[in-house]
């Protein structure tokens, strides 16, 4: 029973990791019906800024939280920049453009920042220094450590505080009428390309503090690793049903959870004949049995259409 | 509006174009000498590298680069002559980013650009692809490090490796775990690379064969960061002993997620593991952890302390792994075109098989399928922050023997 309960630990905490990167892609779509390929590489970047600001500060006399809120605070500063200026440089020019076209231009400004960052800190795996030493509970059986708590914890507080801002605030308003007609929105006053550029400034803040917790909790980076990231987090806004906040996060944790579980159980309910390398075919798998009976996820509403 | 857009093709251009200007000098090409080269009457013979000199095993391929670069030199500084002809040895390095496909095309390259001999690759995965082609091509190939023991096994005449291969590494490995430790329940994880499974697998049989119980048998990718859910589902079943087939970047996260676990039980792996980026990456959860490495302990080669000094102060970088292998590969290559008195790769390939040399690593001879006989293995472990070695076992040798008669003795216990 502990291992069983440790394992759905470890998929609330992957899936919570998940959901962060998740809710970045979903908020994009949600307005442009753009899947941004880039997101990855965004949470990437803010992995790798904020481990070097880490590497940079650690062994001095600053303080570790201090450290913590300085890398953050860099990591947000940089994905930002980088969010907003893809949008108006590589996105804003193609929005009247058949879909195919930013989809395309995605996936290049996805490999752009890739090998960008791998020229700036290389194709090695980075470590992280070690600042703080995550502490460790109990709970019948299962270990855990306040960390991944704090990461599960952001993950739910992070998507209750988007749902009640795009419900309650001026701008979360202009934000749902965007989506659903930018423009008959722009005849009402709202300046669509404000909000959209917000919306991506957002996505890519979350993108950061997404980046820091990768970092903190496996201690390491890589120029790749938004790619694999990436593509799971997509994966869980489109179980969760993608355009949609909450979706996110429940396709993040449901993801996570199917992870865990089939790597620990799979071996043993197959008779050894699939082993725990079968994981991510058994997450698939599911996205794809989930797509076949709800085509929009599972809380989407049916899609209308957009065109 | 249309002058935006022209400013933002514009600016992606340059961008794209400025990436595949830096793309371009990617591949750092061993520096040249800065001394002018000798007088011009020499005939210069090409000698190809191929190793991961970019990606998460750049640290080991550049190490193996540096040794064969090193040999080249110390060659060329003590003058070469074949058949009555100066003799100018260069290196022509390239990078396979450790991936098979990019193995095959790197190695069809180094064929194109007329090398007559290659000392490479690192990997099993990409050594075993590229074999085919410098075979068809008649060229022999020296690889300083691939250990799964099908790259000679594949019928090929060109194919030799100067380290003990996995047939030899994971049972020494497994005799040494089940004679010194006494794990009565083993777990075993693999990163399911040609390398990581072959080695995992005879580690696998012989700990079987020894009467130990392998409790788990799990895989993970050479990609992964994540080993929570196996490593959750390993604590259930209470192994002693953890043994992991692959490399550092899995293995470090491995051992602090081992920890993060609360799991209790040892970990081991094999050479791919006996990085210092294992402990970077690791860091406290290091400490205890064990490795065999193919090949004595740098500093218990016979060649050993003047090598590493040479090394150091020509590269101004400890030796990694593998860079004696890459050096000794070099002049067995010299060695044979010697014999031959000649360095057309048709005439001095047979020369090889009976090479009989004394290098940094030890003596070095090979077998009819071009394995090294007897090659020692060494066990380390981590203390205080540092690989320290624990213990030297020689194929064949007591040790071994040793466990066999406790593997015969544990026999009728197993069911």
């Amino acid at each position: 029973m502990d291992i069983f309960l440790q394992q759905i630990i470890n998929g609330l905490v992957l899936g919570s990791i998940y959901a962060l990167v998740a809710l970045g892609y979903t908020m994009v779509y949600g307005i442009l019906g753009l899947i941004n390929f880039a997101h990855g590489d965004i949470v990437m970047v803010g992995a790798l800024t904020a481990l070097s600001v880490i590497a940079g500060l650690a062994g001095g006399a600053v303080p570790a939280p201090l450290i913590l809120a300085l890398a953050l605070f860099a990591a947000i500063l940089v994905c930002v920049a980088l969010g907003v200026s893809i949008e108006r440089v590589a996105y804003r020019p193609l929005r009247r453009a058949p879909r195919l076209a930013p989809l395309i231009t995605a996936i290049g400004v996805s490999i752009l920042i890739q090998y960008t960052a791998a020229l700036i800190w290389s194709k090695q795996y980075i470590a992280l220094p070690e600042i703080i030493r995550p502490s460790q509970f109990t709970l019948a059986g299962a270990s855990f450590t306040d960390l991944q708590l704090f990461i599960f914890v952001l993950a739910c507080g992070v998507m209750a505080g988007l749902l009640w801002f795009l419900r309650h605030t001026r701008l979360g308003k202009a934000m749902r009428a965007s989506e659903q007609s930018p423009d008959v929105a722009g005849l009402m006053g709202i300046d669509v390309n404000r909000v959209i550029a917000f919306t991506f400034l957002l996505g890519s803040a979350l993108g950061a503090v997404a980046g820091l917790m990768v970092v903190l909790y496996y201690g390491i980076g890589h120029y790749f690793m938004g790619f694999m990231l990436g593509l799971k987090a997509f994966t869980a806004a489109v179980l969760g049903g993608i355009g949609k906040v909450n979706g996110a996060v429940l396709g993040g944790l449901l993801l996570g959870l199917i992870e865990s579980l089939a790597s620990g159980y799979i071996g043993d309910l197959t008779g050894g004949v699939l082993g725990s390398n079968y994981r991510d075919i058994f997450a698939f798998l599911v996205l794809v049995v989930v797509l076949v009976f709800r085509p929009s996820g599972l809380i989407g509403e049916r899609a209308a259409d957009r065109a | 509006m249309n002058r935006t857009r022209y400013l933002a093709t514009g600016l992606l251009l340059v961008a794209a174009l400025l990436m595949q200007g830096c793309g371009k000098e990617e591949p750092p090409k061993p520096a040249p000498k800065a001394e002018a080269p000798p007088p011009p009457p020499a005939t210069v013979v090409k000698i190809g590298s191929a190793a991961p000199i970019t990606g998460p095993q750049a640290h080991i391929g550049v190490d193996i680069r540096n040794g064969t670069q090193l040999a080249v030199d110390d060659i060329n500084a003590a003058g070469l002559t074949i058949d009555g002809k100066k003799i100018k040895l260069e290196l022509v390095s390239e990078d396979d980013e450790a991936n098979p496909t990019k193995a095959t095309t790197v190695a069809q390259k180094l064929v194109d650009s007329k090398v007559v001999a290659v000392v490479g690759h690192f990997n099993s995965g990409a050594s075993i692809p590229a074999s085919k082609i410098y075979s068809d091509a008649g060229i022999p190939q020296i690889s300083p490090s691939s250990t799964n023991p099908k790259y000679t096994q594949q019928g090929f005449k060109t194919t030799f490796r100067v380290v003990a291969n996995d047939d030899q590494q994971g049972p020494v490995g497994a005799k040494f775990a089940l004679e010194k430790l006494k794990p009565k329940t083993i777990a075993v994880i693999d990163d399911s690379t040609a390398y990581g499974q072959g080695l995992a697998d005879t580690f696998e049989a012989t700990a079987k064969a020894g009467g130990a119980k392998i409790v788990a048998r799990e895989h993970t990718t050479d990609k992964d960061t994540d080993f929570k859910a196996i490593l959750t589902k390993i604590k259930g079943r209470k192994p002693e002993l953890i043994f992991f087939g692959g490399i550092d970047p899995q293995a470090g996260p491995m051992a602090k997620q081992m920890v993060e676990l609360g799991i209790k039980a040892k970990f081991m792996g094999g050479d791919g593991m006996q990085a210092q980026n294992f402990i970077k990456l690791a860091g406290n959860a290091a400490e205890g952890a064990m490795a065999s490495m193919p090949g004595l302990p740098k500093d218990q080669m016979p060649g050993g302390a003047k090598f590493l000094e040479k090394f150091k102060a020509r590269f101004n970088a400890e030796v990694e792994l593998y860079a004696p292998m890459g050096y000794d590969a070099v002049f067995v290559l010299v060695e044979a075109m010697k014999r031959a008195n000649s360095t057309d790769p048709a005439r001095f390939l047979s020369e090889i098989g009976k090479t009989d040399y004394k290098g940094v690593i030890g003596p070095i001879a090979f077998d009819d399928k071009g394995d090294l006989r007897n090659g020692p293995i060494t066990i380390y472990v981590v203390k205080d922050g540092k690989w320290e070695t624990l213990e030297v076992v020689t194929p064949g040798g007591p040790p071994a023997a040793a466990a066999a008669e406790a593997a015969k003795a544990a026999e009728p216990v197993k069911k």
